[in-house]
């Protein structure tokens, strides 16, 4: 197979015909259905218990299907999820500011800067609304008014209040809800559960994803599992860059196992830089703690007009500060998208602007939003932010202006997926962070709930069925006595024996942060055509270096927290050199994809959609050799192609 | 990073190589600690040299270091989640402790919650609890529009305080009883206060209490230790209100 040239192909995304506004509804009436007596006989693996594994697994599971569930924490409770801070998005209008479905849709197509898939990102806002009353119902505590009304707020890259949150933690109690259905259905004895249970290999057979091969955390042992669909719902890779808002254990490893398969990885280039990060304060540090972007509804952005202006902050006159949100961006102020306002720091940072013992941080100051509404009325909104801004910083955000600069958050590049949700492979799908449909280049704030939740309750419930009926897996009983489960489980440990049979010098670790180095300094904020090649030419060299002289002590049996980092670290060096890769290829900037030499006279993102107005979707030719670089073209015919504008 | 400030620390920590090992206290002296870290970090500074002598990392859980998992655990010098009030160890600084100081830290200890390896524990009796009620029995798609539920801010607000347990097990650790009842409480609770999940109070109090009891967690003897460990400051009250709930539930019972 590799000894043929695989040439470039042009992908199908699978999107129905007809009217934007009907696609769905129109789809969802074509699709075939399974007799409930039926699903029964159809068996689905979910690996992940995040929103969207959490929501897949109860629902598919309430309909009758089969369902086992995958998670390496010790609780499906403890998916990265959990962290989201500030909210999730709905079209419900409830304050009558002049939101719609078709403004939810208009925003986010615009937010990702016309690099998302526009049928997807319709259906995302359509459901919207059934994922606030679906979460209401399972007992979710949102935000209330006085008067026993769902409270709103405002996100980025939006003029509406349509974000509906939790406190600071709204991300917490929509997975402790769909956490709650999984267990709901798990007492039934409807769902299995396997914690601690990490995917290691994806099984194919006959061209179709017919299993997994699983890694027992605490007892090293390796199991097979088969299925009639696998669902990855494993999140995304930020991790790649070492220092993320990510959690420690989030890695990039089943989607890579399924790439390996001939799944695509679709512009793995996009990944955000959240603007508001607690600044980096050591070489010690381990991770970085993201400050909601609900913050920004009240906090103003600012440095000192001066360079080098070291007096504290209550000493700078307000006629020496540069609020530069508000003054580069007036209509949307200090809620500009992220991707933009990421930027503008950078560049704050890069004119010697920057404040902090560091000098690489700007403000984000409170005093005039505690002098309007009060002190209590801001610790009512942000207590739980502000203390835990004091934690780690030891200093009082109430008194001295918040010091913040951009880190990693998310990926909005994932698994190439159609309409369906399906990879590249077939009875393979990827739902919420872990695919690359509806954010495009840029994820607007309070969006990635939303997506989760929409993929998880009410997207592959409809098109997970009509898979089964139309490519019937099931007429071809397949056990995991098949010799393709022999195969894999046979590669998957001797991946695991070759990573503790290294025994060279340098931790997992030393590797990954050496990996952090490199994308931040190449493929972080701005990316110019030479940097790229020079991070592809040294991550490679790291990946050779890794395999030779990486460290894993311990053994196979039991618990080794070292050797499940190894494997993961080894998939993050190759996925790094792909992101730099689709990065160098991208010969254009969009959303939070920048690349220096394309830009506007000041310094905003310039497209080039005569030549990039597609997804990237990248596809394995063997280990050492280039991959192929395929497309899917997107077309634009409701939310017309504009230069983005927040001015 | 000058090490003007940096501190030398004499770590007593708790190795244990699998559940049937017997396990030990070892004594370890680390260098160069910065007031910054984080306490997670000071292990992983650990951990990185015990990898450079190919000795065996010390295991322990933790995910986000946000607060927010409940991964993270660790008795330090006999307090869950080490000195600081309402913080988890994964958000506990290094600022807290000084230079010479001598740290033990331990695993949670509860019969329910056997150790798996040195820190790390088995916490899935928390699920198991969970699955005996701690949720609204509503499927996907029978939604009504959610604003048609009114709820007080008073009793969302409520709710909410409840709802923000981590699930971490500090409240089962520092229990002299090994109880679990502010965990338990929190969840019933949190549904008792919402129209949404009254419904199914009664049987969810009977069941969710039934499950704890039979898991080997202890009884409640109103110490407060749990509420002086939580890092998420759940109040005790919780428990008062689980304890009416479930006397309610047990006389009007309406199963046979």
């Amino acid at each position: 197979m590799s000894s043929e040239t695989k040439q470039p192909k042009k992908l199908d995304g699978k999107v129905p015909e007809g009217d934007i506004r009907t696609k769905w509804e129109n789809y969802k009436f074509d699709m075939k259905l399974v007799n409930p007596s039926n699903k029964r006989k159809f068996k689905v693996i979910v690996v992940g218990t995040g929103l969207a594994g959490a929501s897949a697994s109860a629902t598919l599971s309430e309909l009758g299907y089969e369902v086992e569930a995958f998670c390496i924490s010790d609780s499906p409770r403890r998916a990265h999820s959990i962290a989201a801070q500030g909210g999730i998005n709905a079209a419900k209008n409830y304050p009558n500011d002049g939101d719609s479905v078709w403004r939810l849709f208009y925003d986010t197509v615009k937010g990702g800067d016309f690099r998302a898939r526009e049928a997807n990102v319709y259906r995302l806002a359509q459901v919207s609304n059934n994922i606030i009353d679906q979460c209401a119902a399972q007992g979710v505590p949102f935000a209330r008014e006085y008067g026993g009304t769902l409270s709103n707020r405002s996100f980025g890259g939006a003029q509406v209040s349509r974000t509906f949150y939790a406190r600071g933690q709204t991300g917490q109690q929509l997975l402790l809800g769909a956490y709650s259905a999984l267990m709901k259905e798990s007492s039934k004895g409807k769902v299995k559960i396997h914690t601690r249970s990490e995917m290691v290999e994806l099984v194919m057979v006959n061209g179709k994803a017919r299993g997994i091969i699983t890694r027992n955390i605490v007892t090293g042992e390796f199991t097979k599992h088969s299925a009639d669909a696998v669902l990855l719902c494993t999140g995304g890779y930020g991790n790649v860059f070492f220092l993320s808002t990510n959690a420690m254990n989030s890695n990039g490893s089943a989607a890579w196992k399924a790439y390996k398969k001939g799944a695509y990885f679709a512009n793995p280039c996009y990944t955000q830089i959240h603007p508001t990060c607690i600044p980096v304060h050591g070489e010690s540090q381990s991770k970085l703690t993201l400050m909601s972007e609900s913050l920004r509804n009240d906090g103003r952005v600012w440095v000192p007009k001066k360079e080098g202006d070291k007096r504290p902050p209550h000493e700078i006159p307000d006629e020496e500060r540069d609020y530069y949100l508000e003054r580069v961006y007036p209509s949307f102020g200090n809620l500009a998208p992220r991707d933009v306002s990421s930027r503008q720091a950078k560049y704050r940072v890069d004119e010697g602007k920057g404040v902090g013992k560091t000098g690489v941080a700007v403000y984000l100051d409170f005093r005039d939003a505690i002098k309007r509404d009060g002190l209590e009325a801001i610790k009512d909104r942000y207590g739980n932010l502000f203390d835990m801004y004091q934690r780690i910083t030891d200093e009082n955000p109430y008194e001295v202006p918040m010091r913040i600069y951009p880190a990693v958050h998310y990926t909005m590049g994932g698994l190439w997926v159609d309409y369906n949700l399906m990879t590249g492979i077939p009875g393979c799908f990827a739902l919420g962070e872990a695919n690359f449909s509806d954010h495009g280049a840029n994820r607007l704030g309070a969006s990635a709930l939303m997506q989760g939740l929409a993929d998880g309750y009410f997207v592959i419930p409809y098109t997970l069925g009509n898979y089964f009926v139309t490519a019937k897996p099931n007429e071809e009983k397949v056990t995991t006595d098949h010799p393709e489960f022999e195969k894999a489980l046979a590669d998957a440990k001797g991946r695991f024996s070759k990573l503790l049979g290294i025994g060279g010098k340098r931790s997992v670790d030393s590797f990954h942060k050496a990996l952090g180095q490199i994308m931040w300094e190449y493929v972080g904020m701005s990316r110019t055509e030479a940097g790229l090649k020079t991070a592809i030419k040294e991550i490679q060299a790291l990946r050779k270096e890794f395999w030779k002289d990486v460290r894993v002590t311990g053994s196979d049996a039991g618990i080794n927290v070292e050797l499940e980092k190894a494997n993961r670290v080894a998939d993050f060096i190759e996925l790094g050199e792909l992101m730099a890769r689709d990065a160098l290829t991208r010969q254009e900037s969009c959303g939070g994809h920048f690349r220096d030499e394309m830009q506007t006279p000041d310094g905003e993102a310039l497209r080039d959609d005569e030549k990039f107005c597609h997804a990237a979707a990248w596809e394995w030719n063997g280990d050492d050799a280039e991959p192929i670089r395929n497309i899917e073209e997107l077309s634009f015919e409701n939310v017309h192609l504009a230069t983005r504008s927040y001015k | 990073m000058s090490d003007t400030n940096t501190m030398t620390l004499n770590l007593k920590i708790w190795r244990q190589a699998s559940t049937k090992d017997k396990g030990q206290i070892v004594d370890y002296v680390l260098e160069g600690v910065s007031p910054d870290m984080s306490f997670l970090e000071m292990i992983d500074m650990l951990n990185e040299q015990l990898v450079a002598k190919n000795d065996d990392p010390i295991a322990f859980d933790h995910d986000c270091r946000e607060g927010i998992c409940g991964m993270c655990s660790l008795m330090i010098n006999g307090q869950a989640h080490g000195p600081e009030k309402a913080t988890t160890t994964c958000q506990l600084h290094m600022r807290s402790f000084k230079d010479g100081d001598t740290i033990a830290i331990e695993p949670w200890r509860a019969r329910a919650f056997p150790v798996l390896k040195d820190l790390m524990v088995d916490r899935s009796a928390f699920d198991k609890i969970i699955e005996a009620g701690g949720f609204v029995n509503v499927n996907t798609g029978n939604a009504q529009d959610a604003n048609s539920i009114l709820i007080p801010k008073e009793n969302a607000d409520l709710a909410m305080d409840a709802a923000a347990c981590i699930g971490c097990g500090a409240c089962v650790a520092s229990c002299k009883n090994a109880s679990a009842m502010l965990f338990v409480s929190a969840k019933i609770s949190q549904l008792a206060l919402l129209p949404q999940g009254e419904v199914e109070a009664d049987q969810r109090a009977l069941s969710m209490v039934e499950k704890m009891d039979e898991l080997g967690f202890g009884n409640c003897t109103n110490e407060a230790e749990c509420e002086a460990s939580c890092p998420k400051d759940i109040s005790i009250s919780n428990i008062a209100r689980m304890n009416r709930g479930f006397l309610k539930a047990a006389v009007s019972a309406k199963t046979k």
